[in-house]
């Protein structure tokens, strides 16, 4: 069953429920920030529309920093305003920041505490037909790995405007990302969203199935399925990969007994990377990772790769039953 | 222009500067020799007479930035902040000791107590930063907020970079988008020493001409002496005045300068004095410090 305090969209199982792009949720954000904070800035690399900044640009052209391709500079560039009072955004595709310029996310923003938030748009397998140079798989163990920084993935268009508020909010550097295409709409304007909580979005007592981003809706749909077969599973929106959410990851193990972790990034150095470290120091239970098994990946449309590389609900069901036949 | 008197007192703390980086690098027993002997001058002119920024306003909004790209020669700023009464000269000889303030790369965690705006190291960062700041400065990325009925605080921001870490593209990137800007309210410092870890800079991959390249870049570029205070300190005020361009000093040093065995030898890039080779730099730098003294009596 859906967990009632939530508020989630109760709709989302609908073959027509509402789909929208996590990236809008960045624009409206954006903009919503911008009507109360003058001190918030936005950066991009000749990716404004593709990001959604440029609604922000629309509004406050005069807090807009177009820096063309060139997303060292910046990286720089956001620590620098950052440094004297300002909060800049990074807008730009995951495979470049952090993947362009990781190490000026290392050392101008993360050493130095410079409060930057930098979103990488286009995250995952997902954006589809780019193919493998513009899949960010990766993003999440590179920016994870990073003292200081905070490291979120929103599962849908409202979680990630909540997401570019609460981030704002935080006086620190933080990652986030989105992704291109139109995404169920799992939570509503009422669902609670605190960095560093995860939510139970469903519960069970036999598996654990822990999910960040838009991949959360084939989590739900795997629960919904094993729940005809009798199976009764937890599921819980992992939203914060650092700081990790322990003690929910924790509470829910100690009950069913086994986990599954479901991402839309390679299965190491992830949520999944997250969850064994999390479940190895404090409750060691069976585990089993859906993401990309270690590889590129390549040209499609989005349903085709997730389906190719194994990340829709039959094979997050299918993974919560092997979890399940290794409990002791 | 300074007085002859305000001159050489410059080029006495300059001299001192270049003493107290022997005497830490020894008691460090590792670091960068000659990039640090050879900004002390710069280093002088910025802090004493040039940048907007002393002990008491080293926490002011308005006050202005001085971001160090080529951290590795922090010795100088350490150095230079002690003589200027930023930190305990004693303080010095912690430098790159566990539990320092003085880390090996500059860092900014200890502002404002040390006016260090940004953590520096690998090279290429700074220029970025300095940009960030200067955009900042001005509240909004247009030129002008001199209509604007909010006062806001305004500050120039000063960059010090070496020559060869103009390898890195990033800086070429910040570079273009300086221009794009006009940022008039930011200057850069650039080390013209031609040396770099494992050689000159034109065997390791060819600088030349830096002039012409920044000014391709639309960038104002003045050429000093970087061992001549007046000169640096003209300069400073040439490039506060230029409009709607921002402006490189493109700095002719000589790396170790001021002790002889050091001087234009890139072997003293990345390497610290021996108690030997310390005793007699500092032998060599009074010596030197009595040479500019008579100079100017």
């Amino acid at each position: 069953m859906l967990n009632s305090e939530l508020y989630l969209n109760p709709q989302i199982f609908d073959t027509n429920a509402e789909r929208l792009p996590t990236r809008d949720g960045y624009g409206k954000g954006l903009v919503e920030l911008g009507d109360t904070n003058s001190n918030i800035f936005v950066l991009t690399g000749d990716l404004a529309e593709s990001t959604r900044a440029h609604h922000f640009l629309k509004k406050y052209p005069e807090r807009f920093v177009e820096c063309g391709v060139a997303e060292q500079n910046m990286m720089g560039v956001a620590a620098g305003l950052s440094l004297a009072g300002k909060i800049p955004f990074v807008s730009s595709y995951a495979v470049f920041v952090p993947g362009r310029n990781w190490d000026q996310l290392r050392v101008s923003v993360c050493y130095s505490k410079s409060n930057v938030k930098v979103a990488g748009a286009h995250a995952g397998i997902s954006v589809g037909p780019d193919g493998a140079t513009h899949q960010a798989l990766e993003d999440l163990a590179i920016t994870r790995v990073l003292p200081n920084l905070i490291v979120i993935v929103p599962c849908d268009m409202e979680e990630t405007r909540k997401c570019t508020h609460a981030v704002a909010e935080i006086v620190g550097p933080c990652y986030f990302r989105f992704e291109r295409d139109k995404t169920p709409v799992i939570t509503t304007i009422k669902t609670p969203f605190k960095i560093g909580k995860a939510n139970i979005c469903w519960e069970g007592t036999h598996v654990t199935i822990a999910a960040c981003g838009p991949l959360l809706y084939e989590a739900l749909v795997a629960a919904r399925e094993l729940d005809a077969e009798g199976i009764n599973a937890e599921v819980l929106n992992c939203h914060t990969l650092k700081p990790f959410d322990h003690s929910t990851l924790e509470s829910s193990v100690q009950k069913t007994g086994c986990c599954v972790s479901v991402e839309d990034h390679q299965i190491t150095g992830g949520l999944g990377g997250a969850i064994a470290e999390s479940l190895g120091a404090h409750t060691p239970v069976p585990l089993e990772r859906i993401g990309m098994p270690d590889h590129f990946g390549e040209s499609g449309q989005t349903e085709e790769l997730l389906t190719k590389y194994g990340m829709k609900a039959k094979d997050i069901a299918n993974a919560a039953k092997r979890a399940i036949k290794r409990k002791v | 222009m300074l007085t002859s008197k305000r001159l050489r007192e410059l080029e006495v703390i300059a001299n001192t500067i270049r003493q107290d980086i022997i005497t830490s690098l020894l008691a460090a027993k590792s670091g960068h020799s000659a990039g640090s002997l050879g900004m002390a001058d710069v280093f002088t002119a910025l802090y004493y007479e040039i940048a907007h920024i002393t002990p008491e306003t080293r926490a002011a909004e308005d006050r202005d930035r001085i971001v160090l790209s080529n951290a590795h020669i922090c010795p100088v700023l350490y150095a230079t902040l002690a003589n200027r009464g930023y930190l305990p000269r004693e303080e010095l000889k912690t430098l790159r000791k566990l539990g320092t303030r003085l880390q090996g790369h500059s860092n900014n965690h200890f502002r404002p107590d040390l006016p260090i705006e940004t953590c520096g190291g690998p090279l290429g960062q700074g220029l970025s930063q300095a940009i960030g700041m200067a955009i900042a400065a001005r509240g909004n990325i247009q030129q002008n907020n001199a209509d604007s009925e909010i006062k806001l605080p305004v500050w120039h921001t000063w960059c010090l970079t070496g020559d060869g870490e103009l390898d890195e593209g990033q800086n070429w990137e910040a570079i273009m988008l300086a221009a794009k800007f006009q940022l008039h309210e930011l200057t850069v410092f650039i080390d013209r020493n031609n040396i770099q870890i494992d050689g000159f800079t034109e065997d390791i991959l060819p600088l030349d001409s830096l002039r012409a390249k920044f000014e391709a870049f639309n960038w104002h570029v003045i050429e000093v002496d970087g061992h001549n205070i007046q000169e640096i300190v003209d300069a400073a005020n040439e490039a506060r005045a230029i409009y709607e361009r921002p402006t490189i000093i493109l700095c002719h040093t000589i790396p170790g300068k001021g002790v002889d065995f050091m001087e234009n030898r890139f072997e003293w890039h990345g390497k610290s004095p021996n108690a030997k080779e310390a005793k007699i730099a500092l032998m060599e730098l009074r010596t030197l410090g009595g040479q500019i003294t008579s100079e100017h009596e």
